[in-house]
C-alpha cells in the first residue's frame, strides 16, 4: 500500500532548494564510479540527466527505441523555452514565472516543485548557450526574447521555430561527450517492457532489442524514466509514431502511482482530419492566432466554398463569445469552442474542421507583412494540404498534445517505488491541470540538468544500494512476464490489426474522454475500452516472429498498455468532479460556459495505485496553496 | 482538399535481414491525394498484416520533418525529388495516376540494410561522439548574455545547426560522403565563440572518424546540398577543410 509524502522540505518557498540542496547527502568523487545508473529514454530530460550523472562520475547506461539519441520527440517542440531572466526589464523575475505557472496551471500543480522550476530555469538558458545552441539574438549581439502564450512579460527563448531541435541536439552533444569518453553506454534501438523491483526499490530493467528481438536484462542500483507522454491514447495526436506509455505504465503496474492521468492539453491549432489512413495531426504554431481569425459557417451543412460564403453568413464563434480575448482566448477555451461548433454541424462540410482566415490581415497589413511574419508556416500548410492559404483559410482542428499527469513523484522526483526516478513529461509534477507555452522544454531540462543530479546522488548516498546480479529471480521473473506477454500476442492470429483496434480506442477516447467530459460518456467510455480490450486479447492479429525486427510487434505491446491507461484516464476524470484546465466536465460550469474549479473537494492530486487491471485504489495528496492565492481564471 | 484516388504501382525494396539478398515487391495501390508516402506505406501495411502477412519495415517518427528518422529513396531521389523535404512531407498528389514508384532504402557502404527499408546509421552518431560538442559539464558556466555574439554569426550558426542528421546527404552521394552531415557540425561550432577552444582538435577527430566509418570524400557533384531536406549548404564542406587544414598548423595533431 502506497503513502504518499510529497517531501517537499520545511521553509520559505525561496529557500527550499537551496536548504534542501545543502541537506542532501553527498557521494564522494572517488565512489561514484561505484554506482550504475539506468536512464530510459533520450529527449531533453534523459539527455540531459543521463550525461550530467556521466559528468559527475556514475556509471550510466542509456536506452533509446531510437536508432540515435537525436530523434526524441522534443526535436519537434516550435516555440520556444520560457527563463526569468527578465533580461528585457520588464518586470520579470522567478517569483513571476512561478506565479504565472502555478496559475496557468489552475491551481493542480505543488507550488514548491514548481517554485524550484522557476529558479534553475535561467540556469538553463546558460548551459545551453555555453554548449553552443544557436539562440536568436538581437543585433547588439545580447540574446533576443518573445512574449509567448499570452504571458505579460518577454521571457521566451527561442531558436527559430525550432528551439526542441537546438535545445535536444544540445542535450545529446553533452551526451555523446560522455559515450565518447565511455562514462555513458547508450543502447539504442532498445525499448523498456519492465521494470525489476527487488525488495521494494527499483533495481533494473528488462529490455526487448528492436533489431534481432533478443530480451535482455539490465541491472542499477536507481533507475530513470525519461520517456514522455501518453498523447498517443488517441490514436491521433501531435506526438510521434513512437512516442508511448509502456515504460511508465510496466513501472505503474509494479508499484509506481499514476498522478492525475486524466489532464491532456488539447492544442487548438493542428491540422484536420483528411481520411482514415491519416497517422497523425501536425501542430500549426499558435503564432497564427495572432493574425488569423477563426470562424465557421453560421448555417448547418453549408456546402460553399470558404471564400463563396458572404461575411454575414459566418459566424466568428470566438469573438462572439469572448470579446475580449477573441481569437487568442487559451487553449482550452479555443479547443472545446470549436468542438462544440463542429458537433453542432457547422464544421467545414459538416466534418471536423474550422477555418482560420487571414484576409482581412492580409488586406490590412498585406501580403508581405504577412509572409515575413508566418511565411514558413504557410509553405509547411500548403506542402501538407495542398493548399494555398494566401488565397483561402486554412483548415484547422484542436488535436491531443500534451499529458500534464504522469507517474506521481515526490520534491526529488522519486515515484513511489524507492530508486525509481521519473522526469520530464513522464511525470506529473509541475504543470498542474494547464501547461503553459514554452513550459515542457523548461521542465525536461529543469529535471534533468539541475534536480536529479542530485537529488539520485542523495538517493545512493542515503540508501548505499548494493549492486544487484542479473541472475537474481526477480530478473528471471521479470524475463518470463515480458516472454508470456510477446508469446501470448503472437498466438493470437485474430482478424483485427494493432492499428484498426488502436484507431477504435481513439475514437472513444476522443469522443468521450477528450475535451468535453460528462459522467454518462465517462461511464460509457469505461464499458467500452473494457470490451475493447478483452476484444484486442482474443481477436487481434499480430504478424511476424518474436526473435526478429518486428514493428507489428512493438505497437501491439504498446495498444495493449494504452487500453489499460486510457481506461485509467477515464476513471480519473469521472472521479474528479470539478472542471480545471485541460480537464472539463460539462457538469461542472459556470452560467457562461466557464470551467467551475472545486477547490474545496479537489484541490488534490490524484495519485492512482494499480491493484489488477481495470482496478486501482486512490491517493490523495493534498495540495496547499501558501504563495500564490487560490482565485478564478477568467477570459471573458 | 483534392478527392480523385490515385491509382498506383509501387515496387518496394523487401530484403529480410543485413545477409540475405533483397528485391523488389510490386503492389498496385489505390490512394488519396491527400495522403503522405508514409501512410500509404502504412496503408499497405495494414492490407498485408489482415491477410497474416509481413508487413515492409521503414522508419518514421515526428512526420513533420524534423527528427530525421525516416529517409527513403523514392524514383532514386532521398526524400523524393521535391526539394526540401523529408519524406514524411511527401504527399500523393505530387505522383500522377497510373505512375510506377520505385521504394528503397539509403544505399551506403556505411549504411548496412537491417531489413526492408531500414539501415543502420549509426556511424553517423559515431562521428559526433568523437567530437561534436563543446566540452562544458553541467553548471559553472558564465551567464548567457556575457558571450555576446552578432545577429550575423549566430544566425549563421543556425544555418548549419539545422541539420537533422538524416543521411540523405550520404544517399545521394556517389562517394557516399557524409561530408556535409560532418561540415555542418563543425561550422556551427566554428562561427560561434564558444566553439573556438576545441576548434581545431574537433575538426581533425571528427574526420578521422568519418573515414574510419568507411564514408567516402567529397568529389564537389553537390548532390548532397540539392536532396538535404534542410538546404544545408555545401560552404559547410569548404568551411571544415578550411578549418582541417588550418588544424594542421594552429593545433597538436589528433589521434584517432
Amino acid at each position: 500500500m502506497i503513502k504518499l509524502d510529497s517531501k517537499v522540505p520545511e521553509g520559505n518557498i525561496a529557500e527550499k532548494w537551496t536548504n534542501h540542496k545543502f541537506n542532501m547527502k553527498l557521494v564522494n568523487p572517488a565512489n561514484k564510479r561505484k554506482f550504475d545508473i539506468i536512464v530510459v529514454g533520450t529527449g531533453l530530460a534523459g539527455a540531459s540527466a543521463a550525461a550530467s550523472l556521466g559528468e559527475l562520475g556514475y556509471n550510466v547506461q542509456a536506452f533509446t527505441y531510437h536508432d540515435s539519441g537525436r530523434r526524441a520527440h522534443s526535436i519537434a517542440a516550435q516555440g520556444g523555452i520560457n527563463a526569468a531572466k527578465n533580461y528585457q526589464n520588464d518586470g520579470d523575475s522567478v517569483f513571476r514565472l512561478f506565479y504565472d505557472t502555478v496559475k496557468g496551471g489552475d491551481f493542480r500543480s505543488r507550488e514548491a516543485n514548481v517554485y524550484r522550476l522557476a529558479e534553475v530555469s535561467n540556469n538553463i538558458i546558460d548551459q545551453c548557450v555555453a554548449q553552443g545552441v544557436p539562440f536568436a539574438r538581437e543585433y547588439g549581439g545580447l540574446l533576443d526574447n518573445r512574449s509567448f502564450g499570452g504571458a505579460q512579460v518577454s521571457r521566451t527563448f527561442y531558436a527559430r521555430g525550432q528551439t526542441g531541435q537546438q535545445l535536444l541536439l544540445g542535450a545529446v552533444s553533452a551526451l555523446n561527450r560522455q559515450i565518447g569518453k565511455g562514462k555513458v553506454t547508450l543502447h539504442t534501438r532498445r525499448e523498456m517492457l519492465e521494470l525489476v523491483v527487488i525488495d521494494g526499490h527499483a533495481r533494473g530493467i528488462i529490455c526487448r532489442n528492436l533489431v534481432t528481438g533478443e530480451i535482455e536484462k539490465y541491472s542499477a542500483q536507481a533507475v530513470v524514466l525519461a520517456t514522455g507522454g501518453y498523447s498517443n491514447v488517441f490514436f491521433l495526436s501531435t506526438n510521434a509514431m513512437n512516442s508511448n506509455a509502456t515504460a511508465a505504465w510496466r513501472a505503474h503496474k509494479k508499484g509506481a502511482a499514476f498522478a492525475n492521468p486524466c489532464y491532456t492539453q488539447i492544442h487548438p491549432t493542428c491540422l484536420p482530419l483528411h481520411g482514415e489512413n491519416q497517422s497523425k495531426l501536425p501542430l500549426m504554431s499558435e503564432s497564427l492566432r495572432n493574425d488569423g481569425r477563426i470562424w465557421v459557417p453560421k448555417k448547418k451543412g453549408e456546402t460553399r466554398k470558404a471564400n463563396d460564403i458572404p461575411e454575414d453568413e459566418r459566424d466568428y464563434y470566438l469573438e462572439r463569445k469572448y470579446p475580449s480575448f477573441g481569437n487568442l482566448s487559451p487553449r482550452d477555451i479555443s479547443s472545446r469552442s470549436a468542438k462544440e461548433v463542429c458537433d453542432e454541424g457547422r464544421g467545414i462540410g459538416g466534418g471536423e474542421a474550422v477555418y482560420l482566415d487571414f484576409a482581412e490581415a492580409i488586406g490590412r497589413l498585406g501580403k508581405n507583412i504577412i509572409e515575413e511574419r508566418y511565411g514558413n508556416l504557410f509553405d509547411m500548410y500548403s506542402t501538407i494540404t495542398g493548399e494555398n492559404p494566401y488565397q483561402v483559410p486554412m483548415k484547422i482542428y484542436p488535436a491531443p498534445h500534451y499529458t500534464m499527469g504522469g507517474l506521481w513523484v515526490d520534491y526529488n522526483l522519486q515515484s513511489s517505488i524507492p530508486g525509481l526516478f521519473v522526469l520530464g513529461e513522464a511525470n506529473f509534477s509541475d504543470h498542474g491541470a494547464n501547461r503553459l507555452g514554452a513550459s515542457a522544454l523548461m521542465q525536461g531540462l529543469a529535471d534533468g540538468y539541475f534536480v536529479a543530479p542530485y537529488t539520485v546522488g542523495n538517493y545512493l548516498a542515503s540508501e548505499k544500494p548494493s549492486r544487484v546480479d542479473t541472475d537474481h529471480v526477480e530478473f528471471g521473473n521479470a524475463v518470463k512476464e515480458v516472454d508470456d506477454k510477446v508469446k501470448k500476442l503472437l498466438s493470437i492470429h485474430g482478424k483485427h490489426t494493432v492499428d484498426e483496434i488502436h484507431k477504435k480506442l481513439g475514437r472513444i477516447m476522443w469522443n468521450k474522454v477528450g475535451m468535453a467530459r460528462n459522467e454518462k460518456g465517462l461511464n460509457e467510455a469505461i464499458n467500452e475500452i473494457k470490451e475493447l480490450r478483452e476484444d484486442f486479447w482474443k481477436n487481434v492479429n499480430v504478424v511476424g516472429q518474436d526473435k526478429d525486427l518486428n514493428q507489428t510487434l512493438e505497437r501491439a505491446g504498446r495498444v495493449a498498455d494504452y487500453l489499460e491507461l486510457g481506461e485509467l484516464m477515464a476513471v480519473d476524470a469521472l472521479n474528479r468532479n470539478e472542471s480545471c484546465g485541460g480537464h472539463f466536465r460539462e457538469e461542472y460550469q459556470t452560467a457562461e460556459g466557464e470551467a467551475l474549479r472545486n477547490d474545496d473537494d479537489y484541490a488534490y492530486v490524484a495519485a492512482w495505485e494499480f491493484q489488477e487491471v481495470g482496478k486501482w485504489q486512490l491517493h490523495k495528496e493534498n495540495l496547499e496553496f501558501e504563495n500564490v492565492k487560490l482565485a478564478t481564471r477568467s477570459y471573458k | 482538399m483534392s478527392s480523385e484516388n490515385l491509382n498506383l504501382t509501387l515496387k518496394i525494396w523487401r530484403q529480410k535481414s543485413a545477409t540475405s539478398v533483397g528485391s523488389f515487391e510490386e503492389f498496385k495501390v489505390s490512394v488519396s491525394p491527400d495522403a503522405s508516402i508514409l501512410e500509404l506505406l502504412d496503408e499497405i501495411n495494414n492490407d498485408l498484416e489482415r491477410e497474416g502477412k509481413i508487413p515492409v519495415a521503414f522508419e518514421s517518427d515526428c512526420r513533420e520533418g524534423i527528427c530525421g528518422t525516416c529517409g527513403l529513396v523514392i524514383n532514386g531521389h532521398p526524400h523524393g525529388k521535391i526539394p526540401k523535404i523529408a519524406t514524411c512531407q511527401l504527399h500523393m498528389r505530387n505522383f500522377k495516376n497510373s505512375e510506377t514508384i520505385y521504394i528503397e532504402p539509403f544505399r551506403a557502404k556505411a549504411f548496412p540494410v537491417i531489413k526492408d527499408l531500414i539501415v543502420d546509421r549509426s556511424g553517423m552518431d559515431k562521428i559526433l561522439q568523437s567530437g561534436g560538442y563543446i566540452s562544458v559539464n553541467t553548471g559553472g558556466v558564465p551567464d548567457a548574455n556575457e558571450i555576446p555574439i552578432s545577429k550575423d554569426v549566430a544566425s549563421r550558426a543556425m544555418d548549419a545547426a539545422e541539420c537533422i542528421g538524416c543521411g540523405a546527404c550520404v544517399a545521394a552521394c556517389k562517394n557516399a560522403s557524409a561530408m556535409l552531415f560532418v561540415g555542418a557540425k563543425v561550422s556551427q561550432y566554428s562561427f560561434l565563440p564558444q566553439g573556438q577552444p576545441e576548434r581545431y582538435q574537433r575538426v581533425q577527430s571528427m574526420v578521422a572518424t568519418m573515414d574510419e566509418m568507411g564514408f567516402g570524400s567529397c568529389t564537389n557533384t553537390y548532390a548532397c546540398e540539392a536532396e538535404c531536406p534542410k538546404g544545408i549548404s555545401i560552404t559547410n564542406i569548404a568551411r571544415m577543410n578550411n578549418d582541417y587544414i588550418a588544424a594542421k598548423i594552429k593545433s597538436e595533431a589528433v589521434d584517432a
